[in-house]
């Protein structure tokens, strides 16, 4: 592994401070304070409904917070849709479920934002498309619609899909859980070429081999908070919490 | 069993078999007969009533066809000629296909114009029914609308190009101001377009219509298939729209918008048809600045659409519905604004979830435009009860009129529905 590349610069890409969301009178996320630095990877995990979708989710303002400040590559999110809109064209998104757009080809769905959103010349954009899909491995697949790939050419095609807006940015929603063993693979190989290249990424994901192998911080949330964060090999051989303890001889024990 | 071929389980081929055709029961027209319509005992019954149903319609009615007069002056003379036989009198058709057509007080020398106005009808048609066409054709479809209004209507061309310009004025509106706010721009190009209409109106003198190219011809002396058509397809193409922006509005989270949608969409579909049309005939009059001279077919226009669109705009929240969130999301996390990403994600989708729906509303639109008859407008229902059935030479041939009304009506709904099913198989790309 390329550990040049992989070192982390101590230049901040997301801050976020005394964070807290209300779902209604539920309260989903508790004064989270978080910052991620430049070329970090950082896996999010912890038992389901704690909140973690919820808070990568905010990041790009797919859910709206209500108190505290998330600072996007120092543009502060707020409810001004200008920034909003920026800060999305800046963070790419992996969905559990791809959300690729069924009505348009493969192609053409890596090359929607970029013609619309940055005004990029069709041809080039194109150019960037193929670019991607070669990197993810189904340039051949290009011309296909999504309903004729399986689950995980679906997956890289999202990954391809959110690369062609060149974002500085990769969050990631349990980008493997919906996909059969065999395909796990193809996704998570695709995701660590991208980290070995120095993507920031933020990445819900329960695949602990992939923790171990690429990130450089694991964050266990329970309850709508951050319990505990560490780097991989002091996280998984030497949890400080009961709570880290028992969730990890769940997940790690059978 | 199992200890006989056990002993028995390697084979090999030596000599292929040629290949034969399958027997006579298994294949062509008798068991196809067989399958279908004698498979059981009580289908074959069936099968034979149906039959027997069938022979009795086709003996009465055939005949009747075969025996039908094209050529005689009334239905007396037909009467005559027919000499006691049962036989259709098709020859009121042939005598006055020219007023089942366009009315009774379109100009005959003017036939020229709307068949004109017909026949590039498909042309402006041809891109948006079939996108495969160059976009370029779209230029022509912009323009036809006020084509065809000058070609029918006549009169002076300054009226449609006012027209023309006052879209022109409204969308440059607003291309400026839709970069600030989608509302400014929505409503800025309103506004700008009944500005230029407006000041417009002052320029064009009353007697611009005098010693124009196109005789002007009054929208009371339109009439026949050709009004059906007109209000068809004018309410068919101006509902869409107005069917998406309610669905839309309807989606909206800003409680003003949604509240009118909402208020709009359940009184329109809580009240007939007719009775808007008879509000289109008295009412609407006090609405419009005295002397504004929006005459009727203006009005029916106005009260078919949002009757009509206010259906489509179900379908389309239908099809909103359908969609998973998923779709939303993905479009704001790649970064486009709300109309990109419904013009681009949601509704292709959306649209192409609704197309049986939507059709379904514009095929019955269309037949309903025949509800005109009865705020004295003379469509091809219109002229049938009135002027023809009312003249001495035709009392009573009812059968023949209103067939030929039918098959007119069939022919335009079948091509719809055709059109459709085509549509929807070639959007088909989600493989499920
Ligand atoms: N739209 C919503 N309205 C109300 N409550 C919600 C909504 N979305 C999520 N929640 C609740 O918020 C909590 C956190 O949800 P979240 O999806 O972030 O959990 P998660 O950690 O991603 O879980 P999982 O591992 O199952 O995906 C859950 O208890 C969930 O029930
Ligand atoms: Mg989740």
């Amino acid at each position: 592994m390329a550990e040049a590349q992989m070192q982390v610069s101590d230049e901040v890409a997301i801050s976020i401070e005394n964070m807290n969301k209300w779902y209604g009178t539920f309260h989903v996320l508790r004064d989270i304070d978080l910052t991620v630095f430049r070329g970090e990877r950082i896996v999010i995990c912890g038992p389901s409904g704690s909140g973690k979708s919820t808070l990568i989710r905010c990041i790009n303002a797919l859910e709206e917070h209500q108190e505290g400040r998330i600072t996007v590559d120092g543009t502060l999110l707020s409810s001004d849709l200008k920034n909003i809109d920026k800060i999305r064209s800046e963070v790419g998104m992996c969905f559990q479920h791809f959300n690729l757009f069924p009505h348009l080809t493969i192609l053409e769905n890596c090359t929607l934002a970029p013609i619309w959103v940055r005004k990029t010349p069709k041809k080039e954009a194109e150019e960037t498309a193929m670019h991607f899909l070669e990197k993810v491995k189904i340039p051949d697949q290009a011309l296909k619609y999504p309903g004729q790939l399986s689950g995980g050419q679906q997956q890289r095609v999202a990954i391809a899909r959110s690369l062609c807006m060149r974002p500085r940015v990769m969050l990631f929603d349990e980008p493997t859980s919906a996909l059969d063993p065999e395909m796990i693979k193809e996704v998570l190989d695709t995701m660590i070429e991208l980290a070995e290249e120095g993507m920031t990424m933020l990445c819900v994901t329960h695949e602990m081999g992939f923790a171990r192998q690429v990130a450089n911080r694991v964050i266990f949330m329970d309850q709508g908070q951050i319990v505990e964060q560490n780097e991989p090999e002091e996280f998984f051989n030497n949890p400080k919490s009961e709570r880290t303890q028992l969730f990890l001889s769940q997940i790690l024990g059978h | 069993m199992s200890d006989t071929q056990s002993h028995n389980v390697a084979f090999v081929r030596e000599t292929f078999l040629p290949e034969s055709a399958p027997p006579s029961t298994a294949t062509g027209p008798v068991k196809w007969i067989k399958d279908n319509l004698f498979a059981t005992w009580a289908n074959g019954l069936l099968t034979v009533a149906a039959l027997y149903l069938i022979f009795l319609v086709l003996s009465s009615t055939m005949p009747w066809i075969f025996a039908g007069i094209w050529n005689a002056e009334s239905l007396a003379a037909c009467r005559e000629v027919l000499d006691g036989v049962s036989g259709a009198c098709f020859a009121v058709l042939t005598e006055r296909w020219n007023q089942l057509l366009f009315g009774f007080t379109y100009p005959t020398d003017q036939y020229w114009r709307p068949t004109l106005a017909f026949v590039l009808l498909f042309v402006a048609m041809a891109p948006v029914l079939f996108f495969d066409l160059p976009r370029k054709l779209l230029i022509f479809t912009g323009l036809y609308p006020f084509l065809a209004f000058w070609l029918i209507w006549g009169g002076t061309i300054l009226a449609p190009l006012l027209a023309l310009a006052g879209v022109v004025v409204g969308y440059l509106v607003y291309d400026r101001l839709v970069k600030n706010s989608f509302a400014a721009g929505f409503f800025g190009g309103i506004v700008a377009a009944f500005v230029v209409w407006y000041i417009g109106g002052f320029l064009i003198s009353d007697t611009a219509n005098e010693n124009a190219m196109l005789q002007a011809v009054p929208s009371r002396d339109l009439g026949g298939f050709m009004l059906n058509m007109m209000l068809g397809i004018t309410c068919v193409s101006l509902s869409v729209p107005l069917g998406i922006a309610l669905a839309l509005g309807r989606q909206s989270n800003l409680p003003l918008i949604k509240g009118i949608c909402v208020v709009f969409i359940e009184f329109i579909r809580g009240v007939p048809l007719i009775t808007l049309l008879f509000v289109a005939n008295v009412m609407l009059a006090y609405f419009f600045p005295p002397g504004s001279g929006v005459d009727l077919f203006i009005r029916v226009v106005i009260m078919i659409t949002i009757f009509s669109a206010a259906y489509i705009a179900e379908v389309i929240r239908g099809g909103l519905a359908a969609l998973p969130k998923g779709q939303y999301e993905a479009g704001d996390s790649l970064g486009l604004d709300y109309a990109q990403s419904m013009r681009l994600i949601i509704l292709p989708q959306a649209l192409k979830i609704s197309i049986p729906g939507i059709v379904n509303i514009a095929v019955g639109l269309f037949k309903d435009t025949t509800l005109v008859s009865v705020i004295s407008m003379f469509d091809i229902v219109g002229m049938i009860r009135g002027p023809i059935l009312a003249s001495t030479d035709w009392n009573g041939v009812y059968w023949e009129l209103f067939m030929f009304a039918s098959v007119l009506f069939f022919v335009v709904c079948y091509g719809i529905s055709q059109y459709s099913q085509w549509l929807e198989r070639r959007l088909a790309t989600d493989h499920r």
